[in-house]
């Protein structure tokens, strides 16, 4: 057991490996929260493009989701890395790839979250004399958001654990960080268990704080 | 008021409205009855709009609402609507589903509105659930507060589409009884409906659809009494 806590000591403490985690688990989380902002931004635009009755619109929005969902991540990542944005601030780039990516998951699951909706709802809204864009925001989307949460939930906790590929465009994030240290110390579980308890955590705590939120949309539901 | 000229609607191949001409009058209560598939829905739902219209034209209170470049919106603030499915707005409160058109639509404070709500919501019998969600009420309360709600955009019509069809036996009366009321009060009504006995005592005439036209009407009375079309007749004997 002493033998344990001294390996421990060496790895993160003694060598100040915890510091390197630290900056690692910053970045990752700064590329996170961009992308999940930029990618809900994304997904809102593009999923009202492609309920739309403009066809171009639509045409669009399919083109970006088809050619986003096609690709792997990583390549992506590299191209956006090393092509579009080369020689530019590498967790900016990552944040914008990793943004856009989720952004196409994102309308996806805000498309299937209006359609999901009660086709009444539209026309009670308009029968009202509430014009389209009315009854969308302030009937159609509440309910959708409601639908979609969960599955909005499990694209948020994705893209966390996405962003462990971000070291392909030289970012210094959270996994990166603690293959940093299995390499310095040549002890590779207690910076591999570490990193893996970290995005546990964050993963956990997301979850809790969004099913509370939902908790509290489900008022209505209630009888 | 409402004037239908030669209204067709076709789905594809399929003709469900062939060539409907009525007028309506301001006061009147139409009862539109006949079997399923013959139209009679699309009909209502020509009238707002809900359905866009193949052909023909359909004129309210003196505007041709079927012309190009119609605000259709403000056309529907005076022709209120009335689902099968109540199709109340599940996240918000009833008085809020009461209140939300006539207040984005600032056709009145907000403060205006829920007065009017509550006010409505205390004819019908239902103050004590102003706040809660439609979730946990009845269909019987849930149609007659899709009605209240149509109210509340004091219309010059309202369009009822099979208001009771969805609705457990038991909770029928109470819904037609609010109709009844309204009609007394000299509201406007077009009404679609399996209800024969709501056709022949609220109904000022009523309308036999088949096969997408109007196969035959009358004032209640001789409508039931004395059917002359031989698909009204053989429609009667199985309903009646």
């Amino acid at each position: 057991m002493n033998n344990f806590f001294q390996v421990i000591n060496r790895v993160l403490i003694a060598n100040e490996g915890w510091k390197v985690i630290l900056s690692g688990l910053g970045k990752t989380i700064e590329i996170a929260f961009f992308a999940i902002i930029i990618g809900t931004i994304l997904g809102c635009l593009f999923a009202l493009m492609k309920i739309s009755t403009i066809k171009p619109l639509r045409w669009f929005a399919n083109l970006y989701t088809t050619i986003i969902r096609g690709v792997p991540m990583v390549t992506q990542l590299m191209i956006f890395g090393f092509v579009i944005f080369s020689g530019k601030n590498e967790i900016m780039v990552a944040s914008l790839a990793f943004g856009i990516n989720s952004g196409a998951y994102c309308t996806e699951i805000f498309r299937a979250g209006i359609q999901g909706v009660d086709k009444g709802q539209m026309e009670a809204g308009r029968s009202l004399g509430l014009s389209y864009s009315q009854t969308l925001w302030k009937i159609i989307l509440p309910q959708a958001i409601k639908a979609v949460l969960p599955t909005y939930t499990s694209e948020f906790i994705a893209l966390i654990k996405e962003t462990s590929v971000a070291s392909f465009i030289a970012v210094t994030d959270l996994t990166k960080a603690g293959d940093m240290i299995r390499n310095a110390t040549y002890n590779p579980w207690v910076p591999l268990f570490t990193v893996a308890l970290i995005y546990l955590i964050m993963t956990l705590g997301l979850e809790k704080i969004f099913s509370r939120l939902e908790r509290r949309l489900a008022k209505s539901d209630r009888s | 008021m409402i004037e239908v000229k030669n209204l067709t609607k076709q789905f594809g191949d399929n003709i469900v409205l062939n060539g409907i001409t009525e007028t309506i009058q301001k006061g009147e209560k139409v009862v539109v009855i006949g079997p399923s598939g013959s139209g009679k829905s699309t009909f209502l739902r020509c009238l707002n709009l809900l359905e866009s219209p193949t052909g023909g034209e359909i004129w309210f209170e003196g505007n041709n609402i079927t012309a190009k470049g119609t605000n259709i919106d403000a056309i529907r603030c005076k022709m209120g609507m009335v689902f099968q499915h109540f199709n109340l707005f599940p996240h918000l409160t009833v008085l809020q589903n009461i209140t939300l058109a006539p207040v984005t639509l600032k056709r009145q404070t907000k403060e205006e509105a829920e007065a009017k709500a509550r006010k409505l919501l205390e004819r019908i019998g239902l103050s004590d659930k102003a706040n809660v969600y439609p979730s946990s009420i009845s269909g019987g309360q849930k149609q007659r507060i899709a009605i209240v709600r149509a109210l509340a955009m004091n219309p010059d019509v309202i369009l009822f589409d099979e208001p009771t069809s969805a609705l457990d036996p038991e909770m029928v009366g109470e819904v037609l009884e609010l109709m009844r009321e309204l009609a007394d009060e000299g509201m406007t009504m077009v009404v679609v409906t399996h209800e024969m006995g709501f056709a022949r005592e609220v109904g000022t005439r009523v309308l036999f659809m088949d096969g997408g036209v109007i196969v035959e009407q009358n004032e209640p009375n001789a409508f039931f009494a004395n059917p002359q079309h031989p698909r009204l007749k053989d429609f009667l004997s199985k309903v009646l």
